[in-house]
């Protein structure tokens, strides 16, 4: 009787066959690099804000220290981001008519807030503390990378699960003397594995990896 | 099976073909244009379309309840704190267990040589299939989130966590895929021959070319037997341990807790005791109509009957040995909590469903040592009824009697399901029977070439006894 | 369950002005928002109903659509959405001028007190950047030292109750205040030119000094004013018993710690009422049971209806409330006083003869407790015997009474309603309390009320008597004014607000302060003149002093000075009263959630499990096994009261322990304007509560409707069922035997049965709990505090009868019956089950996600972000302490409740399993405190919140680990034992036996 398929046909489904399992490998593989992009973490996507703040001016170029606007974060689980006040502090006579800041002399005449755009935005069940990540001599720019250089802010970390459990499980890796958190140009090589281990051991570092460290 | 009984002589002949596993009189030719003129028959009995469209009503039944209940959340279930499983459950391990008798038949009756398996065999591995289709449908639903169930499964995450193998629940997720998997292959390699059958003698294109896919190329060349018999082989021995596993594994979600009632030794031999039972009882309920309906009476004979009655005679045993073991320990242990779930059982709030279900799993089977009663098919219709029924009631006395009152009388309560409960289980029938309905009608339901082999050699069936 | 006067028979058409006027104000969404909330509203079905018969049906509150609208939001997340798609850009919102003190992330504590049933109760308030979220004690206040009561708690939930009044309005509609203030000052500028003839103020002020002080100078603008106060819940037996027996009136306070032996008649002294949180510490502190204990108070409580107190109770007697009386005069004359006893059935006689040699042999060290139902001569025989056995001013002292008002409540309410019927009033001032619904029946007192001409309500709801006014205004919350409060031994508290009124409220000192012509002075500079003149302080050291009493919560050397009382020597107690008629007895109490109906809509409250009965969101008529089946009456059955042609329909409820031909029925329920939640809940017993008989009535005849209503408890089992899970043993064994005495006949008392497997080794710490049964009186304050803290939703009366409760922390009460007794002397014991961190957490190992798994501590975790909710856990775990969200349980929307949330809890939403933490996040913040300052953590540092609340100090919270630590020198002592420990699964929580005290002269039989 006729041949109802092309000898080709073999082929064909030999390798729909076999090909069926790395289709769906691929496709789990792609959708675990979708997660871990830039779109999904939004890592080194610069943010719109509504005054476009730079760090890179306000740090490299004036050489302003953290504490001084995000002045909590010793003291606080949050950071803390500057009141209106703060800005005019500088502001009412520095570039006091710039039309870039008509938003923050706006805010200040009216008592109203600037709404600023999250740039590390961790989901609301997992809790983390600023200050004592401080006082264990985690440095600023191991989580928010070199920040003077961002003339707009953007996130260097995915602040996924499996990046904060890097440094939990080895938090010695990261820790600086105490004296240079705050500084943006300290170089992790300027200590060698022994000195950092020691330094973690005289802070008492005790990374912990409980669920309700973060989560409760 | 070596547990059964040693059965008695085949009856003299009552209907056609009475101790033989095929009528007489069949040629080659005719057992196949029997066989294959179901499908490809031009005209589709109404029957069947009454049936099909009474079975697909209660799908949209099944679509409505999962759609409420992924809409409102597990609430809408009767479950509650501490009966935190209810009809969900209950309807996963009873769809399972129904589905064993089809690896049984096929795969360890294969092995065994039972050539009066070959006409049931294909459709018990399709009512597997089934079965296991309408299981898998509850453990995905009956968690609180159901769009996050995939996190039961290991992959690699930006969370760095994998799923905790410590869990029953977790072993239920690969037991119940691997089962899965396994019995399609099985059904489906079985098929390759007969879809070329069919393929060769459906008249228009279309169906031939459908046909002709499934049947990859299928030619009925010596190679070709002699490869798919070891293929069929080969598999036959990797089903065989699943008939095993698969219900033993399911058995730990509850003999791994500690709960009065589940935490229990004797539980892995006796659920698979139990499935196959179901199972067979299935079997007997879904082949004896279709025997009559489609005057198949020829292939599947009263032998067939007879000995799935005494299968379920058999595992039934089992089974009763199983509820006196649950007693006995509750006794013999001395154990305040036990003791008490036994009275619980007996007298308790669920009273009912344990008496109900001693009298289904344990008296009714009993009626099956008579020969006058294994050879009316009606009373086996009904025997098997009133099993299918009591395995049910078996699960819902293990799940829900155990969990409602466990160690805190202050925590005691009752479970009550509600309509979207049942709504769901009522569903499954209907996606089972819509499946069952399709198959008959597009793939031939009894193995044609399995069915060829035993035309030649009459007696070859003589070695048949179990 | 509506009363006899239902509601839905009589709308008045007030109501749907006020609907049109609340909506009048809103726009665009807010309109259709408050449509939808209005519309479920009953007076607007009621309206409806009048209106448009047919309509009525067809028209339902929209809550079904939105319903609908959040499972279709579900039903994108169960599509996998919400499960993959990016988070969604977030505001981050700083101060535009920051205020001093505040740092962002950190909690503050400010002091101040909460008043209720005529005392005040000093407090610590947290407050999140500005929102106070939770409420507890303060260590300096003498009525708390540091402990507060289940009502205080849920205090913070009725300052975000959404129904609470928004704004002012007149007849109805919305108006301002200034619109008010115009009004009301033409009237009294009228009112003053005739001395105030005819202007009448009724308020509900409960021991406020400068709120007396404001009253007190009216008379100066209006001569011929008349104040009027009246409170439900009032003190009038105990005043009119003080007048018996002393000739005056005086303030009454225990020293419960001094008291050996203590006998309180019909006084639940531990459970409710003035110094009710205090009493339970000091009464706990006499019965520490611990090794080597000296000694142990004994209590005696006689009483109608089972009470905690009668719950504690070494010996208790079931009496009817008339019947009281006739005890306490046989202890009298047992006593050796000339009085007259009536006789008394056999085992009353031989408790009533124990009792008295009990006290008779602890002269000095005795108490006698009226309580606040106690008729006034019950009161003054308790008088008369702590007086003649010297107990007064060694374990009671008297003061002068905390309010100095003219008249007993129920009499000065009456006078009023008198004024008006007489025309006598012009305009009516009611300033706070609710007395269209709980004034006494005989009054009508809303009919009188309807009759005056220009008629004022200060409330912090539309309530009934707001409904019945011309004006309504906003009341600020306690949380929200400034104010003060007198303790139950008079030591005063500055209330201080943490928020601006939320709503607009004003306070009654503004309202007065109004009235009295000064305009719109604030309550605050009102407070500061008060004190200045009160302390006679000026400039710097006022201000010293002012500082001083804010930061402590309390105002120094202000508790009442002690006053030297003496017998009135004409005391005769004259023939002992009839003995009651065969009929059934009628007891009214203040309710454990709803008090006097104010909590009524607190959401908290109602879902909050009623002492002793554990139901929710009902009150019931309770009645005794044996009455009951007298009657042929089950649990639900509704029967109708009648009384002096009054009428009431109620559902029973069967109680052990309840007197036999007695019914009690709690007040607070059946409001007809309570706002969403409250309204039409439970059935009004004012309807049969009277002026002269408050508390009681005899003679009331009960009929069957055979309807039926389902009533709710949160435990179904009475029963240990033999199962030794809350151990008790009687002190005298235990002194003889520690070990053995509250060991079970059979299985093991090991915590930590032999296992296969090697322990974990905890280094570090190893947070464990010690709940003492002794000391625990099951006040529920734990339950309502877990709830406050960690976010716990309320799910509703429907899915509590499903089982699906949510607290952390519940407290199981049992019934043990003595052998061959009657169901009238059944003992209780209360056990609070929180989560038991079990080393080898049976919970643990079931979770196919690991979602919840064990911390290096010891903490059994639930990680909420990971469950996928199989329940696996929950069927196994034992002591069923987690708690599942079958629904979207937490309320997403409501904006008011957002602001309460604890912001350091999740929290949870559907299909997610939650359950106690041990406060873990209370111990991250300790944790991270000590290692900022370089230092260990030390005992007693980290206090979970039901630790924190509990009056009696029954749970203590630490490190196991730490050989010194409280807890772990509790798990020394001999009665120490885990909950199910045979199951090996290694309980964290763990508990002491409970300790009885029994008189080995009645423990006879």
């Amino acid at each position: 009787m006729a041949q109802i398929f092309h000898p080709s046909f073999n082929t064909l489904s030999k390798v729909s066959i076999f090909g069926a399992v790395f289709f769906l490998g691929a496709a789990v593989w792609g959708w675990d690099m979708l997660l871990r992009s830039p779109y999904n973490t939004q890592v080194d996507v610069a943010r719109e804000q509504p005054v476009p703040f730079s760090h890179k001016h306000h740090v490299a170029g004036l050489g302003i220290d953290c504490r001084f606007c995000h002045s909590s974060v010793e003291d606080s689980s949050f950071a803390g981001i500057p009141p209106t006040k703060t800005c005019m502090g500088c502001h009412s006579m520095v570039w006091k008519d710039a039309a870039m800041l008509a938003p923050v002399r706006e805010s200040f005449q009216s008592d109203r807030p600037i709404p600023w755009t999250r740039v590390h935005d961790l989901p609301d069940f997992a809790y983390f503390d600023h200050s004592i990540h401080v006082k264990k001599g985690i440095g600023c720019t191991t989580c928010h990378g070199q920040v003077d250089e961002m003339p707009l802010t953007w996130r260097t970390a995915t602040l996924n699960m499996d990046w904060c459990l890097d440094c939990h499980r080895d938090p010695a890796a990261n820790v600086r003397p105490r004296a240079r958190v705050f500084d943006v140009h300290w170089d992790a090589r300027g200590l060698d594995d022994a000195e950092r281990a020691a330094l973690a051991a005289s802070y008492d570092v005790k990374s912990r990896l409980d669920c309700s460290t973060c989560h409760r | 099976m070596s547990h059964a009984p040693q059965a008695p002589q085949a009856p003299q002949t009552p209907g056609p073909g009475g101790d033989k596993v095929i009528a007489p009189g069949h040629t080659l030719a005719t057992v196949s244009d029997k066989i294959t003129k179901i499908v490809l028959t031009r005209a589709t009995p109404r029957g069947w379309y009454l049936g099909f469209a009474g079975s697909f009503l209660l799908v949209m039944v099944l679509m409505v309840s999962i759609g409420k209940l992924l809409v409102s959340g597990i609430g809408v279930w009767g479950v509650n704190v501490p009966v935190g499983w209810g009809l969900a459950i209950i309807n996963m391990v009873w769809w399972i267990g129904i589905g064993h008798a089809g690896t049984l038949i096929s795969a360890i009756l294969l092995l065994f040589r039972q050539e009066w398996r070959t006409s049931i065999n294909r459709f018990a591995e399709a009512m597997t299939l089934f079965a296991v289709a309408c299981a898998v449908v509850f453990p995905s639903l009956h968690v609180g989130r159901p769009w996050l169930a995939y996190w039961l499964l290991p992959y690699p995450n930006t969370m760095s966590l994998f799923p905790q193998f410590r869990s029953p629940l977790e072993w239920d997720v690969f037991a119940i895929s691997t089962y899965g998997t396994v019995s399609a292959l099985f059904w489906y390699v079985g098929l390759i021959p007969d879809l070329a059958a069919l393929r060769d003698r459906a008249k228009s294109k279309p169906w031939k070319i459908a046909y002709g896919i499934l049947a990859m190329g299928w030619r009925g060349a010596a190679r070709h037997w002699e490869r798919y018999e070891t293929a069929y082989l080969l598999l036959a021995g990797l089903a065989t341990p699943l008939v095993i596993s698969v219900h033993t594994v399911v058995s730990f979600d509850f003999a791994v807790g500690n709960v009065p009632g589940w935490h229990a030794t004797i539980f892995p031999p006796y659920f698979v005791a139990g499935a196959i039972y179901s199972g067979f009882a299935m079997v007997l309920t879904l082949a004896i109509p279709l025997r009559k309906i489609y005057g198949l009476q020829d292939f599947i004979t009263l032998r067939h009957l007879q000995n799935m009655a005494k299968i379920v005679l058999a595992t039934g045993l089992i089974v009763a040995y199983g509820y006196a073991m649950e007693a006995f320990f509750a006794w013999y242990s001395a154990n305040p909590y036990e003791e008490s779930m036994l009275v619980n059982r007996m007298t308790g709030p669920y009273w009912w469903a344990y008496w109900t279900l001693l009298l289904c799993n344990v008296l009714t089977p009993q009626l099956l040592w008579s020969k006058k009663i294994r050879s009316s098919v009606v009373a086996l219709f009904v025997i098997a009824l009133v099993v299918n029924v009591g395995m049910w009631l078996e699960r819902f006395v293990i799940v829900v009697t155990s969990l409602s009152r466990d160690f805190l009388p202050s925590s005691w309560d009752t479970y009550t399901p509600t309509r979207w409960d049942w709504g769901l289980y009522i569903g499954t029938f209907g996606l089972f029977l819509s499946l069952l309905f399709l198959f008959i009608r597009f793939l031939p339901m009894i193995s044609i070439f399995e069915m060829r082999t035993l035309v030649p050699t009459e007696g070859g069936d003589e070695e048949g006894h179990g | 369950m509506t009363n006899a006067e239902s509601p839905r028979t009589a709308p008045d058409l007030r109501a749907i002005d006020a609907i049109r006027a609340e909506l009048s104000s809103a726009r665009g969404d807010d309109f259709w928002h408050r449509l939808e909330e209005l519309s479920a509203r009953p007076a607007f079905q009621d309206w409806l109903q009048q209106e448009f018969p047919s309509q009525a049906p067809r028209f339902v509150p929209a809550l079904e659509r939105r319903e609908f609208l959040r499972l279709m939001g579900a039903s994108l997340g169960v599509v996998g959405l919400a499960a993959c798609t990016r988070q969604p850009d977030e505001r981050i919102v700083p101060f535009a001028r920051a205020p001093e003190y505040v740092v962002p992330g950190q909690p503050r504590y400010f002091a101040s007190a909460l008043t209720l049933g005529g005392a005040a109760l000093g407090v610590l308030v947290e407050s999140h950047m500005g929102r106070p979220t939770k409420i507890e004690g303060n260590p300096d206040h003498p009525a708390s030292l540091g402990a507060t009561d289940a009502l205080a708690q849920a205090a913070i939930l009725s300052l975000y109750d959404p129904d609470r009044s928004h704004s002012c309005l007149r007849a109805g509609q919305i108006d301002t205040w200034s619109a008010f203030t115009g009004e009301l000052s033409g009237r009294l500028e009228r009112l003053a030119a005739l001395q105030g003839q005819g202007l009448s103020i009724l308020h509900a002020g409960e021991s406020s000094p400068t709120l007396a002080d404001q009253l007190a100078r009216l008379s100066t603008r209006f001569p011929r004013a008349r104040v009027h106060r009246w409170t439900p819940v009032h003190r009038d037996q105990e005043r009119a018993g003080a007048e018996l027996a002393f000739g005056r009136d005086v303030g009454t306070h225990y020293h419960l710690d001094r008291a050996e032996v203590v006998l309180a008649l019909e006084a639940d002294l531990l459970g409710s009422g003035p110094g009710a949180v205090r009493y339970a510490r000091d009464f706990a502190h006499g019965r520490l049971g611990r090794a080597g204990a000296a000694g142990m108070n004994r209590l005696y409580a006689v009483e109608s209806t089972l009470s905690l107190t009668g719950a504690m109770a070494d010996e208790r007697l079931a009496l009817r409330p008339s019947e009281v009386e006739g005890f306490a005069r046989r202890v009298a004359r047992e006593l050796g006083l000339a009085v007259e006893a009536p006789a008394l059935d056999a085992f009353a006689e031989r408790f009533a003869v124990a009792a008295a040699r009990a006290l008779d042999a602890r002269r000095g060290a005795g108490l006698v407790v009226a309580g606040r139902e106690a008729d006034p001569a019950v009161h003054a025989l308790a008088h008369t015997i702590n007086y003649e056995l010297g107990n007064t001013g060694a374990t009671l002292e008297h003061t002068d009474p905390l309010d100095d008002l003219a008249r007993p409540a129920a009499a000065d309410l009456r006078a009023l309603v008198e004024d008006v019927r007489a025309r006598r009033v012009d305009t009516l001032l009611v300033l706070g309390g609710n007395p269209a619904y709980d004034a006494p029946a005989e009054l009508d007192f809303a009919g009188a009320l309807a009759s005056v001409p220009f008629r004022v309500h200060l409330s912090a709801q539309v309530d009934e008597t707001s409904a019945l006014c011309h004006w309504h205004v906003p009341e600020a919350h306690a949380l929200e004014s400034w104010g003060d409060a007198r303790a139950h031994d008079g030591t005063v508290t500055i209330v201080q607000p943490l928020i601006a009124p939320l709503f607009g409220g004003k306070s009654a000192l503004e309202l007065l302060a109004f009235v009295l012509g000064e305009g719109e002075k604030s309550a605050y500079e009102t407070l500061r003149e008060r004190w200045r003149a009160k302390s006679g302080l000026a400039g710097a050291d006022f201000e010293r002093f002012w500082r001083e009493a804010l930061h402590d919560g309390v105002v120094a050397g202000t508790g009442a000075p002690g006053v030297e009382v003496h017998l009135r020597s004409s005391l005769d107690f004259g023939a002992s009263p009839a003995t009651a008629t065969g009929g059934l007895e009628l007891a009214l109490r203040p309710d454990a959630s709803t008090f006097d109906g104010r909590f009524a809509n607190n959401a908290w409250l109602q879902e909050l499990p009623r002492p002793i009965t554990r139901l929710v969101w009902d009150n019931a008529l309770l009645i005794g096994p044996r009455t009951a089946r007298e009657r042929e009456l089950e649990n639900g059955d509704v029967v109708e009261l009648a009384h002096e042609g009054r009428h009431l329909r109620a559902p029973v409820w069967v109680v052990p322990g309840q007197a036999e031909g007695t019914l009690t029925l709690h007040l607070g329920y059946g409001r007809r304007r309570a706002g969403a939640l409250g309204t039409g809940v439970g059935c009004d017993a004012y309807a049969l509560r009277t002026g002269e008989r408050p508390w009681f009535v005899t003679g009331v005849e009960l009929v069957r409707t055979g309807e039926r209503h389902e009533l709710v408890t949160v435990q179904k089992h009475p029963s240990q069922e033999h199962r030794s899970l809350a151990r008790v043993a009687t002190f005298d064994r235990f002194r003889a035997d520690p070990l053995g005495a509250t060991r079970p006949e059979h299985g093991t008392s090991e915590l930590a049965p032999p296992s296969l497997y090697p322990g974990f080794p905890y280094e570090g710490h190893a947070w464990g709990m010690v709940i003492d049964l002794n000391a625990c009186i099951g006040c529920n304050a734990c339950m309502i505090a877990c709830q406050a803290e960690n976010n716990i939703p309320v799910v509703g009366k429907g899915q509590v009868a499903n089982g699906r409760e949510m607290h952390w922390i519940r407290i199981d009460r049992y019934y043990e019956e003595p052998a061959g007794t009657v169901d009238e002397r059944v003992t209780v014991v209360h056990q609070p089950v929180p989560c038991m961190h079990c080393e080898n957490a049976p919970c643990e190992v079931v979770c196919p996600v690991g979602a919840t798994v064990h911390s290096s501590e010891g903490l059994n975790e639930m990680v909420y972000n990971r469950c996928v909710g199989t329940r696996y856990c929950s069927n196994n775990c034992p002591y069923k302490v987690r708690r599942f969200n079958f629904f979207p349980y937490a309320d997403f929307e409501t904006e008011s409740l957002k602001l309460q949330r604890n912001p350091d809890v999740t929290v949870r939403s559907r299909g997610v399993m939650e359950k106690c933490t041990y406060c873990v996040q209370r111990i991250n913040q300790a944790r991270i405190q000590a290692q900022k300052e370089e230092r260990p953590l030390r005992d007693g540092e980290i206090v979970s919140a039901c630790q924190a609340v509990c009056p009696t100090q029954a749970i203590v919270f630490g490190d196991v680990n730490d050989e010194a630590s409280a807890v772990a020198r509790l798990r020394k002592e001999p009665h120490h034992y885990g909950l199910l420990a045979e199951l090996g699964t290694r309980p964290r929580t763990t508990y002491l036996a409970k300790l009885r005290n029994p008189d080995a002269e009645l423990s006879g039989t």
